[in-house]
């Protein structure tokens, strides 16, 4: 069993030593800041500017499976608003998938190139302690990222926006989508980016190819967008519980791929 | 203590070290000497259970290499070939991690002892970053030290310093072998060697000698007793040779180099016999030969 102290002691000196990086630093409050503030100010843009016509016209292009999110007794304002609320609470989900990956991407290379893995490997850290130390590091930040962000976002919807959207973004499908979907997907993305960052000998080279974890969840958002996927509790869980089990398999197979002895000799 | 029996390791086709036999006893001090690219790193990586031996056993401390690896990296410590410090953490940050993930029992006041002896102790809170190379040095060579290994590796530990820097590593590196500890140095300072290693083993692949630097020096080119003559006779050499059955005499301008098994004895009579012959003998001493010497020519060069 990993000692869960020595993971600690890792995830505290990554985090003195990572934020003290200003553009670590930067990306993991900028980020979520910008996500916050885009859906607030359209919100309380389209709330403010939509008339009857314009709304009319737009709820009728409106994949017929959005209509499900709408209460039953809202205008076509509110839905409109309701929908565009619930695209824009998407953008929780790119939060904890792209604060992690600089940070993690760089945690094995960045050692490498600055010559500190070697005395750290000669420690009695075991593979699994000095990984998960190194993603817990990454994956802390981007989930209290997103949960204060998307925290946020409720209380600022709550107040420029109508009650239907405040309620649709109170329901169960974002509790479960930010509250475990969320941390999932940094996981996902945590441990991706520590598999890719020690088998790769560039950290530009990390960083590229973890930018690749977004992908999925762009995919969703645009399905999402077009009705092809109707944003539901049940496939918030559904999605939880596949994601559970390839983060899972991820964490595994991040620890199984990392070769000390390839790192420390192949690596120039 | 440090025992290896054919220890090899092979990346893909290269034999990186071949069939190495070595024995460290508690206590010594044993420079590991040779040439770039010998495999005295990769040999320090086996014996810290950083890499995997491909064939042959070690063991270190009492633990075998590749079965009880976590116990080796216990009772060891490491001074690579580059200090690798982290270089947005203080002094004592950098210390106090290794301290911990070492699970030293009191991990401030083991920094502050290290600190304190290496003479950082009034820059612990700069950062690392802002040190010179020599400090950067002393700080890795702390950071080895902090769990008191039974064992130190250090891995060219004065290269790239300073004279006063290197001296004072050389120092530190004395008083540790005072302190009894096994201490296996892998260097190019052949006059750091000497003055440090209780006994060297010159390595390329395998290790071609090893012993005291004085035996080795004894062992390769005997003892060598220089005669300055005010002038060259004809088959003097030649005839001294004969005379005390000399197993090597040899002529290097007006000077004669005569190997002799116990000087102390043998030199007045060779003096004696000079003058007989007819030289002037002006001066008589015993050539040095350093560990330079022995190491160029095991080498062959």
């Amino acid at each position: 069993m990993p000692n869960l102290s020595k993971i600690q002691i890792l995830v505290q000196k990554e985090w003195k030593e990572v934020f003290k990086h200003k553009i670590v630093l930067f990306s993991t409050i900028f980020l979520p800041i910008l996500l916050t503030i885009i859906p607030l100010v359209s919100l309380y843009v389209i709330g403010a500017s939509m008339d009857g016509n314009t709304v009319g016209e737009i709820s009728d292009s409106l994949p017929p499976a959005w209509r499900l999110l709408c209460p039953q007794d809202s205008t076509d304002s509110e839905c409109f608003q309701v929908f565009m609320a619930n695209q824009y609470a998407l953008l929780f989900l790119l939060v904890p998938l792209i604060i992690p990956t600089s940070f993690a991407a760089y945690s094995i290379v960045g050692e490498k190139v600055t010559r500190s893995l070697e005395p750290l490997l000669a420690t009695p850290i075991r593979t699994s302690e000095l990984l998960l130390g190194k993603m817990f590091a990454a994956l802390i930040p981007a989930v209290i990222a997103t949960w204060a962000g998307f925290a946020i976002y409720l209380v600022g919807a709550s107040l420029v926006s109508v009650p239907p959207v405040v309620k649709s973004l109170f329901s169960p499908i974002w509790l479960v989508g930010v509250g475990i979907l969320a941390p999932l997907l940094s996981l996902l993305s945590v441990s991706l980016s520590v598999m890719v960052s020690s088998r790769v000998s560039d950290p530009r080279v990390a960083g590229q190819l973890t930018g690749v974890v977004v992908l999925p969840v762009i995919g969703f958002f645009v399905s999402s967008m077009l009705g092809v996927l109707v944003l539901k509790t049940s496939l918030m869980l559904g999605a939880s519980v596949f994601l559970l089990v390839v983060d899972v398999a991820l964490v595994w197979g991040a620890i199984s791929l990392f070769q000390r002895e390839t790192i420390l000799t192949r690596w120039k | 203590m440090i025992s290896t029996t054919q220890l090899q390791k092979n990346f893909g086709k290269n034999i990186a070290v071949d069939k190495l036999n070595l024995e460290v006893p508690s206590g010594q001090v044993f420079g590991f000497l040779g040439p770039n690219g010998a495999g005295k790193t990769t040999t320090v990586r086996m014996l810290t259970s950083l890499i995997a031996p491909t064939a042959g056993t070690a063991w270190v401390n009492g633990f075998q290499v590749g079965k009880q690896d976590e116990a080796i990296r216990r009772t060891v410590g490491v001074l690579t070939e580059s200090p690798g410090l982290y270089d947005h953490l203080s002094a004592e940050e950098n210390l106090l991690l290794y301290a911990r993930l070492y699970e030293v029992e009191k991990p401030q006041q083991a920094v502050e002892k290290y600190l304190r002896m290496l003479a950082l102790w009034e820059r612990r809170f700069e950062k690392a970053s802002t040190f010179s190379k020599g400090m950067k040095q002393k700080l890795a060579i702390a950071r080895a030290l902090l769990h008191e290994p039974k064992t130190i590796f250090l891995d060219e530990p004065t290269s790239g310093l300073d004279p006063s820097a290197s001296r004072l590593v050389r120092d530190f590196i004395a008083e540790l072998r005072n302190l009894g500890r096994t201490i296996f140095i892998c260097t190019h300072n052949l006059d750091e060697a000497e003055r440090l290693c209780d006994v060297v083993g010159v390595f390329k692949q395998k290790i071609l000698v090893q012993d005291s630097p004085s035996a080795l020096r004894k062992q390769l080119f005997g003892r060598q007793v220089v005669f300055h003559l005010k002038q060259m006779l004809p088959a003097l050499a030649e005839t001294l040779g004969q005379q005390f059955n000399l197993p090597a005499v040899e002529i290097l301008d007006n000077k004669l180099i005569v190997t002799v098994a116990d000087p102390e004895n043998e030199n007045p009579a060779i003096v004696r016999a000079l003058v007989e012959l007819g030289a002037e003998v002006q001066f008589v001493g015993e050539i040095r030969h350093s560990l330079e010497d022995v190491y160029l020519r095991l080498l062959g060069n």
